[in-house]
């Protein structure tokens, strides 16, 4: 029916893993490499035509587009030195106006400009912390579910270790263990990705492992090992493509998480106070009473950025997924 | 007499996004109470759908036209409360799946009570009998009752699935692939079940399977069907050892008979694919795939003719080539298919004792 | 064991091509603990229990036997895919090594097909990247890649290869890809086919096609093969000779004449009666197959013999020994033999003597 193979994650590994080293010289019209390419991209378009469909899934993805032109654009519409405290170019606690659309803050700087800013920490720091909590957890989920399908003994006690492991991160309190990490180790973007990333993971460890065990009792696997493949080559050339589409919608919904984990360490205070982001200007909106004092126009622009980029990216997330998932069950 | 089952014209049409694919193309069965017919063809020649449509068990894409006529009644014209009884009481299915069909966390006792209790064909106070009689019946000690699933083998599923459906006392079986999945031993076992339940008491069946051979030892007609359509039919020994129809040739010879010379180290299949339902080839819908196809395949769709009639022109077997006998079309495609008459119920009536 | 191995080999080949075997198992011995059976608890089960058969080269074995009785197991040992617990595998008269690089060689010239060739397929890879995958296994990258891939692909009856290469599997219906699935074990030029029920799950005009290709491969490539089947027509069709399993023993083996046409253990001669097509009676054996956890003492099949059931074996004056007395592991040869104490002793001089 349709095809299970036109997922855009499953178009990276081939690729990359086996350059292209055909003898050179004008070959054959089609090579069966470029016939697949075409097939791919048929393929890809389907399952474009497919995401379509889903409206909630096209707005999110027009205001994620939107956020992140401004996030790019942002040091072109905003003048740096107008952000730092002794450059501010209006009176302190300004009401939204013409000038400063969402008003000023306790400095006098413009909350536009604040939050525009604010949003290249925040993604930053969002994609960053996915990228390594999807990294690990796919590495170890992957590493488990195929060692305890496949690995002897041994490969079972590792597997079953490292299954212990995720599931001590995943009882464990994400935001004490963030704000502890990030307690310790030296303040910085840097440890806010780190701090996010090694609480977020074991989930998507979880699931890669759930989604490799389903892979592995596939007889194409067994087929595989027949042909003499070892341990890496089942994991790169059979189990990779068919967990990548799991784990793209899966990170969609991560990047939304992180996000969130990012705004939380800073409103707690223990984000890099030399960044400006989302978070921060919240924390700083609490430390200048910005609440008892009515200044609505300080708190609801930052808090409302947080809650339309989750927003998006998890209608991205869940559009994701529900092209995905029916071609799932298709292969079972 | 009406016959048990009387099926005319039989259409089964799947609407999907690709256009409209026709699965059955013009079915005509009939069946009497006691008598076993069987349904041989490949998967994607439409068997199942028809056995789907007689209980009106297809999904909604599915256009059906035709009429199923079980025991004189319509089936595709009845209400749902009428439909519901009679999926139980009139006729019930029997499906290849056993380990599928049946609700893992249920005891077998309760899951064959269930449509008794559900349909009340039965007091409630003699359910456990009752279930205990069919247990015994399909050859399952009546302790079996208090089982799971789970702590029976494939062929003792297959024997529960059995009970169900005899539980309400069907008029009619269809066993859609019952055996397949089986070992030779348990398949043994369970034809043997099978043709004994037929003859005590005195129900039809519809026996539907890819083995031919099978079909061959169980039933007394079969009908073989290719792209939807019935290509021939007629007494089993007859269609199978001296098949007329090259379908039902390479099917007869696709399962060799053990100490037959000629299939030793020869194993006989048929090239090609069955045609796309969507777009089936001109003519004969099997010619593409024919050995012994002429030009004339390419224009006439043949219609089932009888095999070696008699003076008047009937036959117990009808097959659907243009090589079959006197029918073959000198003239044109026009004259020959439309003097014959329609075979469908004939065979039955000339078999009855 | 040592000296009961050379004992079963001593006997040279009688028929067939006169080679020594290829691929043989001896003694080979699989038991799993645990959860085995469906409805049963713990306890070790013996799915093989002391097979020995040899596959020569260029001949066709088929290993029949109903499901449950140890044929997939045993194929699998052959493959490498389980180590035995106990015996051994041996590939041109040496026993097999399990280290990586011993494996790695030993795949490319043993290959497997197996039963449903749905599954066997990646569905996100396509025709050619399912061929290509030993190769690449094996060589890596090669300059003729493309060229190789298209020969397996028509020398496996799909042709021209060009139209298929892009394909992705379910494109194709189940005779391509089980054609798709036998191309990917041709690319790496094996010398033998372990086929674990290759035609159970195709229609049953494509079987006899499936079949026919594994005689064409056989009579251009010399490729030998082992085949577990259920199917007896199946051996019928392709087989030079059958060993016929039961509860993890062969008990009845030599050419598919003499064992399809002759009969001479009581199993063999049920499995046969029930065949739609038989003649004589069906002798339809009660109950299920047994349970592996629990293999009966003397011969395993005798609680459900229907010779010791009749009394036959009583008046042979056999039945004790039935009851008591394992028969002897069968040598893995092309000789005719049988494990069952009635028929050697009511048959002396036509059956276990060869």
């Amino acid at each position: 029916m349709s095809a299970p193979a036109g997922i855009p994650g499953a178009r990276g590994t081939e690729g990359g893993e086996h350059p292209d080293r055909r003898a050179g010289g004008p070959a054959a019209p089609p090579t069966p490499r470029a016939l697949a390419r075409r097939r791919r991209n048929e393929a890809l378009r389907r399952f474009a035509r497919e995401y379509a469909r889903n409206r909630a899934g096209l707005f999110g993805l027009a205001a994620l587009l939107v956020i992140g032109a401004l996030a790019l654009a942002a040091p072109l519409l905003v003048d740096r030195a107008e952000l730092t405290v002794t450059g501010a170019p209006g009176a302190a606690y300004q009401p939204p106006s013409a000038e400063y659309p969402l008003g000023t803050d306790n400095f006098g700087r413009s909350i536009l400009d604040l939050v525009i800013w604010g949003s290249r920490v925040s993604l930053t720091v969002g994609f960053l912390a996915t990228g390594v909590s999807v990294v690990l957890g796919t590495l170890v989920g992957m590493t488990a579910g195929h060692f305890s399908a496949s690995g002897g003994t041994a490969g079972r006690i590792m597997s079953s270790v490292l299954m212990r492991v995720t599931d001590w991160f995943l009882v464990l309190p994400t935001l004490v263990l963030a704000v502890a990490l990030a307690a310790v180790l030296p303040r910085g973007t840097g440890t806010i990705v780190l701090a996010i990333g090694l609480t977020v993971w074991p989930a998507t460890a979880r699931l890669v492992r759930a989604q490799t065990l389903a892979v592995e009792a596939r007889p194409y696997v067994e087929r595989a090992r027949a042909l003499g493949g070892g341990h890496a080559h089942v994991m790169a050339w059979h189990v990779l493509p068919n967990v990548m589409p799991v784990v793209l919608a899966q990170t969609t919904l991560l990047v939304a998480t992180s996000i969130i984990a990012e705004s939380t360490l800073a409103f707690l205070g223990v984000g890099d106070p030399t960044q400006i982001s989302w978070g921060g200007i919240l924390e700083a909106a609490r430390n200048a009473g910005a609440i008892s004092s009515g200044i609505w126009w300080y708190m609801v622009p930052p808090g409302l950025a947080i809650a339309v980029v989750a927003l998006s990216f998890t209608l991205c997330g869940r559009a994701l997924e529900s092209v995905i998932n029916p071609r799932l069950r298709e292969q079972r | 007499m009406t016959s048990l089952l009387d099926v005319r014209e039989l259409r089964v049409t799947y609407r999907t996004g690709g256009g409209d694919v026709p699965a059955v193309r013009g079915v005509d069965l009939a069946l009497d109470p006691g008598d076993t017919l069987g349904l041989a063809g490949e998967s994607g020649s439409g068997k199942s759908t028809v056995a789907l449509a007689l209980l009106r068990l297809l999904p909604a894409t599915a256009d059906i036209t035709g009429a199923v006529l079980l025991e004189g009644e319509d089936v595709l014209g009845m209400r749902w409360g009428r439909l519901r009884a009679v999926r139980w009481a009139g006729a019930s299915i029997v499906f290849q799946g056993a380990m599928h069909s049946l609700n893992p966390v249920r005891r077998i006792g309760d899951q064959i009570a269930e449509p008794m209790t559900v349909h009340g064909t039965v007091p409630a106070k003699d359910v456990p009998v009752r279930v205990e009689a069919l247990l015994e019946q399909v050859g399952l000690p009546p302790s079996r009752a208090r089982d799971y699933p789970h702590q029976l083998s494939g062929g003792q599923r297959q024997r529960v699935m059995i009970a169900m459906a005899l539980a309400c006392g069907p008029r009619l079986i269809v066993a859609d692939e019952a055996t397949t999945a089986l070992d030779v031993m348990i398949q043994a076992q369970i034809l043997a079940l099978l043709r004994r339940l037929v003859a005590e008491h005195d129900i039809g069946m519809l026996m539907i399977s890819h083995d031919l051979s099978v079909l061959a030892a169980t039933c007394d007609r079969v009908a073989i069907m290719y792209a939807g359509r019935i290509v021939e039919q007629g007494p089993a020994r007859e269609v199978v050892h001296e098949p007329a129809h090259p379908y039902a040739g390479a099917l007869s010879a696709a399962f060799p008979r053990i100490g037959d010379p000629a299939s030793r180290l020869a194993p006989r299949g048929l090239p090609g694919d069955p045609p796309d339902p969507a777009d089936p080839p001109t003519g004969c819908v099997f010619r593409p795939r024919c050995a012994v196809a002429e030009d004339v395949c390419s224009t006439v769709d043949p219609p089932l003719w009888p095999v070696d009639p008699d003076e008047r022109g009937n036959s117990v077997r009808q097959a659907a080539c243009v090589h079959v006998g006197h029918a073959r079309p000198s003239a044109g495609p026009g004259d020959g298919p439309a003097s014959v008459p329609p075979p469908a119920t004939a065979p039955t009536e000339e078999r009855r004792p | 064991m040592s000296t009961t191995e050379t004992d079963s080999h001593e006997t040279p080949p009688v028929s067939g091509r006169g080679t020594a075997p290829l691929l043989s198992a001896r003694r080979v011995e699989v038991a799993f603990t645990a959860g085995f059976a469906p409805g049963g608890g713990r306890g070790t089960a013996r799915a093989v229990d002391g097979v020995d058969l040899d596959v020569a080269a260029g001949e066709i074995v088929a290993l029949v036997g109903e499901s449950g009785c140890g044929k997939t197991t045993l194929a699998r040992v052959l493959l490498g895919l389980e180590r035995p617990t106990g015996g051994e595998v041996a590939f041109e008269g040496s026993p097999l090594r399990y280290g990586s690089r011993d494996m790695r060689r030993y795949r490319r010239r043993v290959q497997l097909v197996q039963q449903d060739p749905t599954g066997s397929l990646n569905p996100r890879r396509t025709v050619y990247e399912s061929v290509v995958e030993g190769l690449r296994v094996h060589k890596g990258t090669l300059a003729d890649e493309a060229e190789r891939v298209a020969d397996a692909l028509a020398k496996a009856g799909l042709r021209p290869p060009e139209r298929f290469l892009p394909r992705y599997p379910h494109e194709l219906s189940g005779g391509q890809r089980q054609r798709v699935v036998i191309a990917g074990a041709l690319v790496l030029e094996p010398e033998v086919l372990v086929a674990d029920e290759p035609v159970a799950s195709l229609d049953a005009s494509v079987r006899g096609e499936i079949l026919r290709l594994l005689l064409d491969l056989r009579a251009d490539l010399g490729l030998s093969a082992l085949v577990a089947t259920h199917d007896l027509g199946l051996a019928w069709n392709i087989a030079d000779r059958v060993a016929v399993m039961y509860l993890g023993r062969v008990v009845e083996s030599g050419t598919v004449e003499e064992v399809l046409s002759a009969p001479a253990h009581p199993y063999t001669r049920a499995l046969l009666s029930v065949l739609p097509e038989a003649k004589e009676e069906p002798v339809v054996l009660s109950g299920e197959p047994p349970d592996p956890k629990r293999v009966p003492t003397g011969c395993r099949f005798h609680p459900r013999c229907p010779v010791l059931a009749s009394g036959e074996a009583e008046r042979a004056g056999v039945a004790d020994r039935c009851r008591t007395v394992d028969p002897a592991i069968l040598g893995g040869g092309a000789e005719r033999q049988v494990a069952c104490h009635w028929a050697a002793a009511d048959e002396e001089g036509r059956v276990g003597r060869g």
